[in-house]
């Protein structure tokens, strides 16, 4: 299990430094959500209306950014071919690169949140399940944006082509994550909407590893 | 199955089966959409417009068979290795994407005159449009590399990874929003619909399952042969070198 830490580890590294997308990825993020406000203008009501869709439609391409250099960047300087023959199975190798890539990405984004949600106007009723939400939503965003990188792993426009290949499959996290802050604003329950899309990260958890270690085996052949 | 494999004795195969294919096809469609389009009875609310129907409904049927068919064949060809399961699947593809584009375009049409819009962002168009991208993200995928084996392993673990998801987007999308009729076909008490209309639909679903057996015989012998031809390529470059 240390060499699993280890790779998350070295991977926290990479992500967090200079050359890393940690900060990139988070700016990014504000900045598209504070250009809705400019974009449909500033009544209150319509921004407390629009902002929890708002907020994880900007999720969802944020984290879409980073995606392409996830494996990428090792498959080139040929340290995934010696993370590949190590002793860890290469399942488990992926499943630590991902949850790096959640832990530098997805994480931040989900803090932040909130804080981006009162500027957008949310009823402060709704953020506990906003944060919540992102929370359980943001690791199957890395879990499913993990096959799309690896397939895409020494292709012809890979950064391109990650989104139209993972977007489509993330529709049911941007609907259950949009339906949990709905239900907060509005006084209902909002633990349906996240007790599936805890489902969908249980099943994502499970599947995706295997998928993205898949795929990375074809292009290491 | 690896009977099959062999793609010499495919191409025989599908040689003798494709003009009965395509016959059946021709035969089904023209008897389908007469029927359906002069002789059938115009509905008591939708008038004419209901003709639309005999398109829209089997294209959406095929849009939806033809990525069932391209799963499975994914699955065959990355658990057998299977050169002509490939094939099959990647010669699926533009065929499903047509047949879903065809079901939304004549939604749209439909949705013009019967509900005053051509596009509400109900679940089942919207189910259908998701379909359709994923259709284009698998092709783009073919076409993302110059190894065409690398190339299909990778499509085929999209085609499993997508299929073990439609249902799920397919049920979100059903929870967030639903405007489109439920379905009057396929229920558990029998059909909901006259048999003047059902049975024009019917037709034509068959002749569009013809009509896609007939491309796949078709598409799949184009993409043996331009393999072939690739390998000759290989072959003749490789002669040309000293040593």
């Amino acid at each position: 299990m240390s060499a699993f830490w280890a790779i998350v580890q070295r991977d926290l590294r990479i992500n967090l430094g200079a050359q890393g997308a940690a900060l990139t990825t988070i700016l990014f993020f504000v900045l598209a959500i504070s250009l809705f406000p400019l974009g449909v203008g500033p009544e209150p009501q319509l921004l407390a209306r629009i902002s929890a869709g708002v907020i994880w439609v900007a999720a969802l391409l944020a984290a879409q950014l980073s995606l392409d250099r996830l494996f990428q960047a090792d498959h080139e300087d040929g340290t995934l071919d010696l993370l590949a023959r190590a002793p860890l199975p290469l399942t488990l190798t992926i499943a630590a690169k991902l949850l790096a890539h959640w832990l530098g990405t997805g994480l931040p984004l989900a803090l932040i949140a909130p804080l981006l949600a009162i500027m957008l106007q949310m009823d402060s009723a709704a953020l506990p399940a906003l944060l919540l939400a992102l929370l359980l939503g943001t690791p199957s965003l890395s879990l499913i944006g993990g096959i799309g990188a690896a397939l895409t792993l020494g292709a012809r426009r890979g950064a391109v082509l990650v989104p139209l290949l993972t977007l489509p499959l993330l529709i049911p996290v941007l609907i259950f994550g949009v339906g949990a802050v709905e239900a907060a604003a509005t006084g209902l329950s909002a633990s349906p909407h996240l007790l599936l899309l805890g489902a969908f990260l249980a099943l994502a958890l499970v599947l995706s590893p295997f998928a993205a270690a898949a795929a990375v085996k074809l292009a290491l052949e | 199955m690896h009977y099959l494999a062999n793609p010499a004795r495919f191409q025989r195969i599908m040689t003798a089966i494709r003009p009965w294919a395509g016959g059946i096809a021709l035969v089904c469609l023209i008897a389908g959409f007469g029927w359906g389009l002069l002789f059938s009875p115009p509905d008591y609310q939708q008038s004419e417009t209901v003709r639309i129907m005999y398109l829209h409904v089997p294209s959406a049927w095929m849009g939806m068979f033809i990525y069932a068919g391209m799963a499975v064949a994914s699955a065959v060809a990355l658990i057998w290795r299977h050169p002509v399961a490939e094939l099959a699947a990647k010669a699926s593809a533009p065929a499903g994407a047509a047949f879903t584009l065809v079901c939304l375009i004549t939604g749209a049409l439909w949705g013009q005159p019967m509900w005053g819009t051509w596009w509400v962002w109900d679940a089942r168009l919207t189910s259908m449009l998701i379909l359709f991208f994923i259709y284009l993200g698998y092709m783009a995928l073919w076409e993302a590399f110059d190894d065409p084996s690398r190339a299909g392993r990778a499509a085929a673990i999209l085609a499993l990874v997508g299929a073990v998801n439609l249902p799920i987007i397919k049920f979100s999308v059903d929870w967030w929003n639903t405007l489109h009729q439920p379905a009057s076909v396929l229920t558990m008490e029998g059909p909901k619909i006259h048999p003047d209309i059902l049975w024009p639909l019917l037709l034509v679903a068959v002749g569009f399952k013809a009509y896609y057996i007939w491309l796949l015989a078709l598409r799949v012998r184009a993409e043996i042969l331009e393999r072939q031809a690739r390998m000759l390529r290989f072959a003749a470059a490789s002669d040309g070198q000293p040593g």
